[in-house]
């Protein structure tokens, strides 16, 4: 009798550890959201990859459609190669372009794709021709400032000449 | 130039100490691995050790991880309504939970609750010649009573370890939600999208197999090889904190460089 209550409390342990289990890959991480499902890879060049991670996601129109599975860099071209994995329902026109933006502010890295106007949808493994790189914010601010330089020259100018 | 050759003979001494213990050591263990299959023909032995290292574990375990997910949840939101980001408060007090405290601090506790009992009954049963009779009677003392141990506790741990983990998020939600009002879809949905299954949970999972296989292995060697008296077996008791305390530390270090090193 006292080994069968036993055996019960074990059983009612173990299941206690699978549904704790259970409660943290679906609730507290991303089990429910994508995952892998029936996927093709597509890759895009990018001249500066900013801050893009690997699993990032990819989103179309704001919506999550695929993520970013590695990058690399080509020694060859010295370019950042990003291949994203894409969902199988989500087919793109051959002449989509891929950004790499910023969610918010501050806010973490993704690619987005914006479709284009083809017939023909991009195959499994294909290259996305049209990119857009990241925006730096060190050059944006060295371009405003450049800028900034330049239009004082050209302002302090007439005011030297009397 | 005595002295000098008594010093070289004490080094040298020390040295054959120090590497014959880790020989005993890993071939303990090796004897251990060897004796499992045996054993799991007796499941019956594995579920009573089950019940006596996991289930009385249970409360000591729930309580701390409830306390850890209030106070993180606490102090975190302190720090975090300063920059405006008291919203992935959920998420902070998740990876920190799932990644390193629940296997480290369900590990130490379970050294301290299960692995010193381990110690002192096994350290007993020896004190009393049990072990000894036991291979009289053509036992194997590890199939019958270490092997069985060994398994309840490579069980137990990780399991032990996720409720802690997962009574800790739940402890973080009522502080969050309940208690400083954060919005609780939000809440969840940044820990969706911040908490990777198998990077985050996984890999903690694998850590606190590692850490049930350290503590469960460290407690029934310090038993098995005490000195039969009642001193012996306090000590044994004590070494067995320290040891697995500082090999799960150590390892932790290790495991965590292993799996989160890479570039996400």
């Amino acid at each position: 009798m006292a080994k069968r209550s036993i055996e019960t409390l074990v059983g009612l342990f173990v299941l206690l550890g699978l549904a704790a289990l259970v409660f943290v890959a679906l609730k507290a991480a991303n089990l429910a959201s994508f995952s892998g499902g029936d996927s093709y890879a597509l890759t895009a060049r990018f001249d500066n990859i900013g801050g893009l991670k690997a699993r990032a996601p990819v989103r179309s129109a704001g919506v999550v459609v695929g993520r970013v599975t590695s990058i690399a860099f080509d020694p060859k071209t010295f370019q950042g190669v990003v291949t994203m994995d894409v969902q199988r329902a989500n087919l793109f026109p051959k002449d989509s372009s891929a950004k790499i933006l910023t969610a918010g502010l501050l806010g973490d890295q993704y690619v987005g794709l914006e479709a284009g106007g083809e017939i023909d949808n991009l195959a499994p493994g294909a290259t996305i021709k049209l990119t857009q790189s990241a925006v730096v914010l060190e050059n944006l601010i060295g371009q405003f400032l450049f800028n900034k330089a330049a239009d004082a020259g050209t302002g302090a100018e007439p005011a030297k000449k009397p | 130039m005595t002295w000098l050759t008594d010093l070289l003979a004490q080094l040298g001494a020390r040295t054959l100490t120090v590497t014959r213990g880790w020989g005993h050591a890993a071939i303990f263990f090796f004897d251990l691995l060897r004796a499992l299959p045996a054993s799991l023909r007796r499941f019956g032995l594995v579920i009573t050790q089950i019940h006596a290292i996991g289930n009385r574990s249970l409360l000591i375990i729930l309580a701390s991880g409830l306390a850890v997910g209030f106070v993180l949840a606490l102090q975190m939101y302190y720090a975090l309504v300063t920059y405006g980001a008291a919203e992935s408060l959920g998420l902070i007090v998740n990876l920190s939970l799932v990644r390193e405290l629940g296997p480290v601090v369900t590990a130490l506790l379970f050294a301290g609750r299960a692995g010193t009992s381990l110690t002192a009954e096994i350290g007993l049963m020896k004190a009393g010649e049990q072990i000894a009779a036991m291979e009289l009677m053509a036992i194997d003392p590890r199939v019958r009573v270490l092997a069985p141990r060994f398994i309840g506790g490579i069980v137990s741990l990780p399991l032990l370890t996720i409720l802690f983990s997962a009574v800790g998020i739940l402890g973080a939600w009522v502080v969050a939600v309940g208690l400083i009002g954060i919005d609780a879809g939000n809440f969840w949905s940044i820990q969706q999208n911040g908490v990777d299954v198998w990077r985050d949970v996984g890999n903690g999972v694998v850590k606190s197999v590692v850490f049930g296989v350290i503590c469960t292995a460290v407690a029934l060697y310090q038993g098995y090889e005490t000195e039969a008296t009642p001193e012996g077996v306090a000590y044994a008791t004590t070494r067995t904190v320290v040891t697995s305390s500082l090999a799960v530390l150590g390892m932790d270090f290790v495991l965590t460089a292993l799996m989160f090193s890479a570039p996400r």
